[in-house]
C-alpha cells in the first residue's frame, strides 16, 4: 500500500473523531477539574507538610528491623506507672526499643535551646560536650546557645550533622527575670527561625550535663519532665503557684504532676504555643504586682496541667545526685545536675 | 488559652475552620443509588491514587476544663497485668488504663464525628440490626457517629433506630460468589469511599466486622492516628506461631524474625487520612498478589498484619476490643467490649 494513501482522507476523518471523542471525554470527566484543584492544593499540602511535625502528619515507614518481641502478658515495668490516664507515655528505662524509634524518627532535625547568661556561660563547655556524646546520637541537632557574651562561646568539636547556633540576647538585673525571660526569647526565636530550622524543640537548663542516653523516645507534640523532688509526693505537697491572683494559680484539688522547669519541649508550634502562653502569664502577673513562687516553672505548671502532654519524661531525664539519694527504680541517671554555688553565680 | 497564631501555616487548623454538615433527624435513611462503576481488579483507580485528599484541618491541642479527678499515682505497687505501652511508646488500651472520664473531657469540646465502616454481604445482612443495636448502647456515646454499611442488597438491611447525632448510610456494593473476594475488596472498597465521601464527612474512621457484638463500652480511648487491635487467638504465643502470610511470593510475606503482634483485621481504624494510607497500601499489596496469582493466608488480615510492622500503629487495642466468645476469659482482659457472634461460619460463607 502506498504510505501517501494510507493518509487519505478516511484516515483523517477517523482520527479525528478519535480526537473529538478524547475531547469529549476529558469533558465530561467529572473528576478532572477536581483533580487539578486538588493537585493544586497538593503542592499547598506538601509545602506545609515540611512544617507539619511527624506526630500528626503521616505514620513513619520503617525498614526490615530485628529486636525481641514484646509480650502482651509481661509488662516491662511494674514498679512505676508507665502512661498517664490521657496515653501519655512516661518514659522509663526499659519501655522503649530505640532501634524503632530511631527508624521512625530517622530524618528529623531537633533544636535544643539553652541560655548562658552572665557567669553561667562557664556551665557551656560539659554540658555541650556530654551533650555531643549522649543527646540524640545519630540525628541532627541545632544548639541553640542564647548568650549575652557570644565571645565566650566555647568552641566545641561537634559531630557531624550537629551545629551550634549562637544568638545574643539581652541580659537582666535579677537571675528570676533570667530565667522567666527564656519564654519569651524561645516565643519569639520560634517564630522567627525554628519553625523553619527544627521539627522539635528541647527547652534545657545550662547549670546540668548529660550522663546517658537522651534520644528520640522523648520526642512528641508536648511533653515536660517529672521534678525529681515531687515525684513521690501528693499533689496538695506540689510547690504550685497558691495565690488565686497569680495566672499560674493551682488549687489544691488539681493537678497530675509536678513537672521541671529546666526540660520541657515538643514540636516547635506546640512549644511556640506554650512559651507564649507562659510569657503572656507572667507579664499579666507583673502587670499586677505578683511574682509567682517558682517563676516560668510555676507558669509551666499551669499550662502542662490545663494542656496536657502527649509524653512525661521521669526522674531519670533530670536529676540532682548531691540533693538526693538515687532510689533503686531509677536505673539510669541521664541529665543530671551540676554543682554549683547558687549565690556566687546568680546575681552578679 | 486559645492563642492565634498568625503567619504558622502547616498542621495548626484554622480556628474558624466552619463545619457544613447539618445534623440529620434521627433515623436511618437509604443513600441514592449510587451507580459503582466497577474497575476491573487489575486496573487501580488512577484518580484515587494520584488525589491528595483536603481533609478538615488538624486541631492543635485544646486546653482542658479545670475538674477532679484522682491524681495519677506514679509509684504503683500493684503489679499491672498487660502491658500498657509498646516498644515504640504506643498505648496498649485496656481498663484501668485509662481514665474514661478524663478522655471524655479532651475529646468532646473537639466535636468529632466517628465513622463506622462494616460489610453485610449476602446472608451477613442478618448481623447488622444487631450489630447497629448495640452499636447504640456502647460505641463513642456522645459523640457524632455515622455507620456505612455495605452490602450487595440495600433491601435486606433492616431500619434501627438511633440516638442523636447519629446516622447509617447504606452504600451498595457489588456481591462476589466466593466470601475470600468479598473480605478482600475491603480494602479497596473503603479507600475508595474515603476518598468520595468520608473524607468530608468524619473524622475518625473504624472499620469493623458486622458479625460482631459490641458488650461493653467502646469510647475515645480507641481514638489515634492508626489504631490496631490484637488479635485474640494469639496474644500468648511467640511470633514465629502467628499465622503470617510465610511465602515469599506474596507481598504480605513475614519472615520468621519479624513482627510484634499479631493483629485481627475485624477492628482497625484512626484518623481519616491515615485509614486511607493505610487501606491503599494495603489495596496495593492485594493486587501485586492478584497479579502474581497469590491469595494471603488470612486474605486480607495477612496485608493487614504485613503493613502494620512496617507502618506501626500508634495506639493498640488490647483483645478486650477484639474477643471470641468461643474463648475462656483470662482474668487479665477485665471487660470485653466487642466479640463474635456464636455463628455456622460455614452455613454463612456457602
Amino acid at each position: 500500500m502506498d504510505p501517501r494513501e494510507f493518509w487519505g482522507k478516511s484516515t483523517k476523518f477517523w482520527l479525528c473523531l478519535i480526537l473529538l471523542f478524547a475531547v469529549l471525554l476529558g469533558f465530561y470527566s467529572q473528576d478532572t477539574h477536581s483533580v487539578v484543584l486538588q493537585r493544586m492544593q497538593l503542592e499547598k499540602k506538601e509545602s506545609s507538610e515540611r512544617d507539619c511535625h511527624l506526630d500528626t502528619c503521616r505514620i513513619p515507614e520503617v525498614p526490615r528491623l530485628v529486636y525481641p518481641k514484646a509480650q502482651l502478658l509481661k509488662p516491662t515495668r511494674v514498679d512505676v506507672l508507665v502512661m498517664t490516664p490521657w496515653f501519655a507515655p512516661i518514659i522509663w528505662d526499659g519501655t522503649f526499643d530505640s532501634a524503632i524509634l530511631d527508624a521512625q524518627f530517622r530524618n528529623i532535625t531537633v533544636g535544643l535551646t539553652v541560655f548562658a547568661i552572665k557567669k553561667y556561660v562557664v556551665f557551656l563547655k560539659l554540658f555541650l560536650e556530654t551533650a555531643e556524646k549522649h543527646f540524640m546520637v545519630g540525628h541532627k541537632v541545632n544548639y541553640y546557645v542564647f548568650t549575652d557574651q557570644p565571645a565566650n562561646v566555647p568552641q566545641i568539636p561537634l559531630q557531624e550533622g550537629r551545629q551550634v547556633v549562637v544568638l545574643e540576647v539581652r541580659n537582666y538585673k535579677r537571675w528570676q527575670d533570667i530565667s522567666m525571660h527564656r519564654m519569651e526569647m524561645i516565643s519569639n526565636f520560634s517564630q522567627q527561625r525554628f519553625l523553619r530550622e527544627v521539627h522539635y524543640l528541647v527547652c534545657l537548663d545550662v547549670d546540668m550535663k548529660f550522663s546517658d542516653h537522651v534520644g528520640v523516645e522523648i520526642l512528641a507534640p508536648l511533653f515536660g519532665t517529672l521534678h525529681p523532688g515531687f515525684y513521690r509526693g501528693d499533689r496538695q505537697s506540689f510547690t504550685y503557684e497558691r495565690r488565686p491572683l497569680s495566672q499560674a494559680y493551682i488549687p489544691r484539688d488539681e493537678g497530675d504532676f509536678y513537672y521541671a522547669g529546666g526540660f520541657f519541649g515538643g514540636s516547635v508550634p506546640e512549644v511556640y504555643r506554650l512559651t507564649m502562653a507562659c510569657h503572656q502569664a507572667m507579664m499579666a502577673d507583673q502587670a499586677n504586682g505578683i511574682e509567682a513562687v517558682w517563676h516560668d516553672e510555676s507558669h509551666l505548671n499551669r499550662y502542662l496541667l490545663y494542656h496536657k502532654p502527649s509524653k512525661v519524661l521521669s526522674p531519670e531525664y533530670l536529676w540532682d545526685e548531691h540533693m538526693l539519694r538515687r532510689p533503686p527504680l531509677l536505673r539510669k541517671l541521664r541529665y543530671v545536675a551540676v554543682p554549683k554555688n547558687h549565690a556566687e553565680i546568680r546575681n552578679r | 488559652m486559645n492563642i492565634p497564631v498568625p503567619g504558622m501555616n502547616g498542621c495548626m487548623a484554622n480556628d474558624s475552620l466552619q463545619k457544613t454538615r447539618r445534623l440529620c433527624p434521627p433515623r436511618v435513611y437509604v443513600e441514592n443509588w449510587l451507580s459503582v462503576s466497577y474497575v476491573p481488579y487489575y486496573l487501580p483507580c488512577p484518580e484515587i491514587f494520584n488525589m491528595k485528599l483536603q481533609y478538615k484541618g488538624e486541631k492543635p491541642f485544646q486546653p482542658v476544663t479545670p475538674s477532679q479527678y484522682p491524681q495519677p499515682k506514679l509509684l504503683e505497687q500493684k503489679p499491672t497485668e498487660l502491658l500498657t505501652l509498646t516498644p515504640w511508646l504506643a498505648p496498649i488500651v485496656s481498663e484501668g488504663t485509662f481514665d474514661p472520664e478524663l478522655l471524655h473531657r479532651i475529646y468532646q469540646p473537639l466535636n468529632l464525628t466517628v465513622g463506622v465502616t462494616v460489610f453485610a454481604v449476602g446472608k451477613y445482612t442478618q448481623f447488622v440490626q444487631h450489630f447497629l443495636e448495640s452499636a447504640e448502647q456502647f460505641f463513642m456515646q456522645g459523640f457524632r457517629v455515622h455507620y456505612y454499611v455495605f452490602t450487595n442488597d440495600p433491601t435486606a438491611i433492616p431500619r434501627v433506630r438511633l440516638g442523636s447525632g447519629r446516622l447509617a448510610s447504606i452504600i451498595p456494593i457489588q456481591g462476589h460468589s466466593r466470601w475470600e473476594e468479598i473480605s478482600t475488596r475491603r480494602m479497596e472498597t473503603i479507600s475508595q469511599h474515603i476518598v468520595e465521601r468520608a473524607h468530608r464527612e468524619i473524622d475518625y474512621l473504624f472499620c469493623l466486622d458486622v458479625d460482631m457484638v459490641f458488650r461493653n463500652p467502646w469510647g475515645p480511648e480507641t481514638l489515634g492516628d492508626l489504631v490496631a487491635a490484637i488479635h485474640p487467638g494469639y496474644f500468648a504465643v511467640p511470633r514465629q506461631q502467628f499465622p503470617y502470610e510465610r511465602r515469599p511470593l506474596s507481598t504480605a510475606f513475614v519472615a520468621g524474625g519479624e513482627g510484634d503482634f499479631y493483629y485481627g483485621g475485624a477492628v482497625f481504624g484512626g484518623r481519616v487520612a491515615r485509614v486511607y494510607d493505610f487501606t491503599r497500601g494495603c489495596h496495593m499489596g492485594i493486587l501485586a498478589d492478584k497479579a502474581n496469582g497469590i491469595m494471603a493466608a488470612w486474605q486480607e488480615e495477612s496485608h493487614l498484619n504485613r503493613r502494620f510492622i512496617s507502618h506501626k500503629p500508634s495506639k493498640v487495642l488490647s483483645p478486650e476490643y477484639l474477643w471470641d466468645d468461643r474463648k475462656p476469659q483470662p482474668p487479665s482482659l477485665k471487660l470485653i467490649r466487642f466479640s463474635t457472634l456464636d455463628k455456622d461460619t460455614d452455613w454463612l460463607r456457602s
